[in-house]
């Protein structure tokens, strides 16, 4: 069961390197004589390496390490970095990236490797063949210590030792009373990572888990720190006797030397230990901790049925109008608002976790197409609600290929009209208010205003006279609509039938809105507007008729009472001035067809909305008030509802709908 | 011999006008007394809309109106019965439930052809107990399970 602990953390620590590996390598391409960067590539590959090899990883551990051979020899000046040298190794960063999958999924993460690491070792030889001979030639000697080393660890600490680092044999007492000995190794082992980097344990880390062992364990360390802090740190852990750190030296180790010569024992005052532990873990523990992402579902939902309860109190204080339950239900509300945007930001993940992989995606395509792209990211650690995070990702692949693809043009192209033959996609996020933006801009084509109404008028979807009057955001905007693919030829990247709309309507079912400006020659702009979250929204709850429904209050622009003399007539259209703009009049009770019971009175109550630079007013027959509502679905069997989004429980048990203001806006 | 332990189905026998219905006791979630519905505007009419069943948003359908007869008011008899088919849970108004009872699977005969002279496919069989002729039902089918499916697989 202990295992499992390591083996997920293993995985999410691979995870990170293999991302700072990506990342850091996008870097090198551009920048190859940039040392410092083959340094963090060197250093991802080296931990990565160290943990699969602890793990028992053996493929990924013999890949990684022939892959940090050839970065060391680039590190050293021996090879001269080339871009076929890095798609080499890109392909191996991917052979790693699918070992961890196949782990992260139950496999045993093996693969066939042996090719990639020929190539990888044929690259090394070809400018630097001395190196592997020498990383693997020794045999292992068993020692006084216990610790059975092989090649591969072998080459581990021969390696550290050349570029400076110390490598130490460490040996750990635990006390004799000690209670969780799987917990304090645990323990151990976490200060001595934060350190250097564990390259061996006797007994190995199975056997530790399941507290195979008597009091002590040895441990070989790689590090740069000096001895009296690993003993320090690790003496921090309670319930240790003692720790005794000597030098290794692989020769004193090949030649099984007096090994007590340099021993240093450290036994502590117990008392001490306990004393200062307590109060350094304090100000040393974690300051994050991994919460599993199923257990904040499962607050969000209980926390949701409070909200429920909690409008239903509401409700009922008002009701018995009793002044201590009132004021102890607003007390209640107070904290529970408070609970609320604390629950709702421990659900917040950062958008880097979307952007992280389009670096690569677009190294990909640009290659593919022949094109010369340059992915520039801001804005990556902008929060957004998981749900949102899980949604998003795909229209914003769709939309960078589609930049990629129609959007930036090839550099001989780019050449003639006078521009920097790399195209720049730029792709940022921001808050803003209670909202979340994403632009992808690029520097391409752009839109041909002329050659997108053509099409739509081809295709039914607009008429010429209809064309004539529209303006560019509108004409932009067709080339979301189904059905509509503006690519002259088909292509593998994008415009595969499935087009643009898909994007818009899943956006739009995430509650937001996507808008394009474009200028001829000059390139594109895609601006996504998203909500923070979508589990808990403010409404503004209205009455049709007996029927109450709710309209999201990111929609509205403001309520107005109305005299019926003010309403005219467009086109048949009722329509009202309202601060100087004409805006045209949806009647709810129309729409929904809400059997009437009331008797019409000579005043409108009128709710405006937007989407866009567009707005309506919607008729209703009265405002009841503003609410924090939980959204819920109206489950599978009641799909598609003409302008009703979902649905929510009221204080009093009922269901209410929420009304889609975006379907009322033509 | 072995034919007289063979399975029995368990359903439960509901009222509709002078008939009654049963569905299997496997797909009954809960049998609930009549609440208050949210009308859902513009969907099928016997679609009567969506109830708060224990923090779920449940559609209820009314039986009689998808079944051809003629709605009554709701009286102190009419009942919803919620039921679950692939994790879709619903209601059904029904003027009364009556039992449950164990139904051996060797006595449901097909439903006669000529009754009622149209041809209805949410018809599973007809059961004859003592004196009671008891209809079942084929849920997925009263309730268009496989039309919305297919309007599902076209959209996607």
């Amino acid at each position: 069961m202990e295992i499992d602990q390591y083996l997920g953390v293993f995985i999410e620590e691979s995870k990170e390197h293999l991302q700072a590996l990506n990342q850091n390598l996008l870097v090198l391409e551009k920048q190859p004589e940039d040392i410092g960067v083959v340094n963090e590539i060197f250093r991802s590959a080296h931990t990565l390496k160290g943990m699969s090899a602890t793990m028992g990883y053996q493929d990924l551990a013999n890949l990684t390490h022939q892959m940090e051979n050839v970065l060391d020899a680039i590190r050293n000046h021996q090879i001269k970095i080339n871009p076929e040298i890095l798609d080499i190794v890109f392909d191996a960063v991917d052979s790693l990236e699918e070992m961890v999958l196949d782990i992260e999924s139950g496999g045993a993460g093996t693969k066939e490797v042996s090719e990639l690491v020929s190539q990888l070792a044929a690259i090394e030889s070809g400018e630097a063949p001395l190196q592997s001979a020498a990383a693997v030639a020794e045999e292992p000697i068993s020692d006084t210590s216990g610790l059975i080393l092989d090649e591969f660890e072998l080459a581990v600490l021969r390696e550290s030792e050349e570029k400076g680092f110390q490598n130490f044999y460490t040996k750990v007492t635990l006390r004799e009373d000690c209670m969780l000995k799987a917990a304090r190794v645990y323990m151990v082992f976490e200060v001595l990572e934060s350190l250097g980097e564990v390259v061996k344990s006797n007994p190995d880390v199975s056997q530790l888990e399941d507290e195979a062992f008597d009091l002590t364990f040895e441990v070989l360390l790689v590090t740069q720190e000096p001895k009296e802090l690993i003993e320090e740190k690790v003496l921090k852990v309670s319930e240790i006797d003692a720790v005794s750190i000597q030098n290794f030296f692989i020769d004193t180790y090949k030649h099984v030397q007096d090994e007590g010569q340099e021993e240093v024992t450290a036994s502590v005052d117990k008392e001490k230990v306990e004393e200062t532990t307590i109060e350094k873990k304090a100000q040393q523990s974690n300051k994050t901790i991994r919460v599993n992402i199923e257990r904040l579902d499962i607050l969000m939902n209980l926390f949701e049925e409070l909200v429920i309860d909690r409008g239903r109190l509401e409700q009922i204080a008002d009701d018995v109008k009793h002044p201590e339950l009132h004021e102890t239900v607003e007390r209640m509300a107070r904290i529970s608002g408070d609970l609320q945007s604390i629950v709702l930001t421990m659900r917040m993940v950062s958008i880097d976790q979307v952007f992280n992989r389009f670096p690569r995606m677009v190294r990909q395509l640009a290659k593919d197409l022949g094109k010369k792209i340059d992915l520039q990211i801001e804005g990556a650690e902008t929060e957004l609600d998981r749900t949102v995070i899980d949604e998003i990702g795909d229209p914003l692949v769709h939309l960078i290929r589609n930049s990629l693809d129609h959007g930036v043009e090839t550099p001989e192209v780019r050449r003639e009209l006078g521009k920097p033959e790399t195209g720049t996609i730029k792709l940022k996020a921001y808050h803003s208010g209670n909202h979340v933006f994403i632009d992808i801009t690029d520097d391409g084509a752009g839109i041909n205003r002329k050659k997108v109404t053509e099409k739509a008028i081809k295709n039914g979807l607009i008429t010429k006279e209809q064309a004539a009057i529209m303006n560019d955001n509108q004409v932009f905007s067709l080339i979301m609509q189904s059905g509509f693919s503006t690519a002259d030829t088909i292509s593998d990247i994008s415009g595969r039938g499935v087009g643009l709309d898909v994007v818009r309507n899943t956006i739009e079912s995430l509650g937001g809105t996507i808008t394009i400006n474009s200028e001829e020659g000059k390139g594109s702009i895609f601006s996504i507007e998203l909500p923070l979250t979508l589990s808990i929204i403010s409404v503004l709850l209205v009455e049709i008729q007996n029927e109450k429904y709710a309209v999201p209050l990111s929609s509205i622009i403001e309520t107005a009472i109305i005299p019926k003399a003010d309403i005219m007539h467009v086109h048949n259209q009722a329509v009202i001035d309202f601060r100087g703009r004409v805006v045209p009049l949806v009647s709810l009770k129309e729409v929904f067809q809400v059997p009437e019971v009331k008797e019409e009175t000579d005043y409108y109550s009128v709710v405006i909305i937007k989407k866009g630079d567009k707005s309506a007013g919607l008729i209703v027959d009265g405002f009841i008030g503003q609410q924090e509502i939980v959204l819920k679905s109206l489950g599978n069997y009641l799909t598609e509802i003409f302008a009703i989004s979902g649905a929510t429980i009221l204080g009093d048990g009922q269901v209410a709908l929420i009304i889609d203001s975006n379907a009322l806006i033509k | 011999m072995a034919e007289e332990i063979v399975q029995d189905v368990k359903v439960i026998v509901f009222q509709l006008k002078n008939e009654e219905y049963a569905v299997p006791v496997t797909q009954v979630g809960s049998i609930e007394k009549m609440e208050h519905i949210t009308r859902v505007p513009n969907t099928e009419s016997f679609i009567k809309g969506v109830i708060n069943m224990r923090g779920v948003v449940t559609p209820i359908v009314d039986l009689r109106s998808r079944l051809g007869l003629e709605e009554t008011p709701v009286d102190e008899n009419t009942r919803i019965i919620i039921v679950d088919l692939d994790d879709t849970s619903m209601g059904l108004i029904v003027d009364a439930a009556n039992d449950v009872v164990d139904i051996p699977v060797d006595k449901i005969e097909e439903a006669p052809q000529v009754i009622g002279a149209i041809n209805v496919d949410y018809i599973d069989g007809v059961v004859k107990l003592e004196d009671r002729l008891v209809i079942l039902l084929d849920l997925r089918k009263v309730l268009k399970f496989h039309e919305i499916e297919a309007i599902k697989s076209i959209e996607s």
